[in-house]
């Protein structure tokens, strides 16, 4: 990679083509899973480790997600975390999908890729109004 | 042999014989990680408080501490080689052993922690 001669013709990239949902999809795809393995599995992780590690570890955790400034950091990365979680889940069942070389058709993935979003938006509100109405 | 070219240097090498292992895990992960998060979110909601006891006594039962190392272990692993993924695609060179180096760090340390923790509680039990 490092040693290709940059005289060498290279093929057409991100900025040749015009810009569309499934194309959205597949970086969101990447970007959520990325932010999932890092932001997700920290706050995963601390709150195991603060069930584990008593009352005190505990309320720390529940002092920065649900008491500090009213709770404004947990409704910010909870609601991410799951809008990014369903959005990751609906992306990878139309992967698996498109993996079976099914959806390969302009219109229907088109119409797969807009899907994901609306799916993984409907599930987040469903998940925080059933939080709410409890 | 061809002019030098990163596809002249490969030719008549035939395939990189793996690679299939990763895919494939890739996807089964990804079925394992539906079924536990799908379990877990659901869990989660259907807790009926999220103070320190409720939750504490909700971890130390078998049928969650089980599934939930399980799902430590898929989820994991399968964020482990999507990060592979990301980063064999924008790094190269020393940059790219350096960050898959980190890679493992971070996902073997955190997913000691949280194994250990899951355990600790569910041998513990409730109160502590």
């Amino acid at each position: 990679m490092a040693t290709r001669s940059s005289a060498r013709p290279i093929s057409p990239h991100l900025q040749i083509y015009k810009w569309g949902p499934h194309m959205l999809v597949s970086i969101l795809h990447r970007a959520t899973g990325v932010g999932m393995a890092t932001v997700g599995a920290t706050v995963l992780v601390w709150w195991l480790a603060a069930i584990a590690a008593g009352d005190a570890a505990y309320a720390t955790f529940r002092h920065v997600f649900v008491d500090f400034a009213g709770g404004a950091l947990g409704y910010v990365i909870g609601i991410g975390l799951t809008l990014t979680f369903f959005q990751h889940m609906a992306s990878g069942i139309r992967h698996l999908v498109m993996d079976t070389g099914a959806g390969f058709e302009l219109k229907r993935n088109k119409m797969a890729a807009l899907a994901t979003m609306f799916v993984s938006v409907a599930l987040t509100a469903l998940f925080w109004l059933y939080l709410g109405l409890k | 042999m061809g002019t030098g070219t990163s596809i002249g240097r490969v030719r008549g090498l035939g395939s990189a014989k793996e690679g299939a292992h990763h895919w494939l895990h890739h996807r089964m992960t990804a079925g394992s990680n539906f079924l536990l998060m799908g379990w877990f979110m659901i869990s989660i909601a259907r807790l009926p408080a999220y103070d320190y006891a409720t939750v504490r006594y909700w971890l130390s039962s078998g049928w969650v501490a089980v599934p939930m190392v399980l799902l430590i272990l898929s989820v994991f692993s399968h964020f482990r080689m999507g990060l592979q993924t990301v980063i064999e695609d924008y790094q190269h060179d020393e940059s790219r052993i350096v960050m898959l180096v980190l890679r493992n760090a971070w996902t073997y340390g955190l997913g000691a922690i949280a194994i250990f923790s899951i355990l600790k509680v569910a041998f513990t039990g409730a109160a502590a």
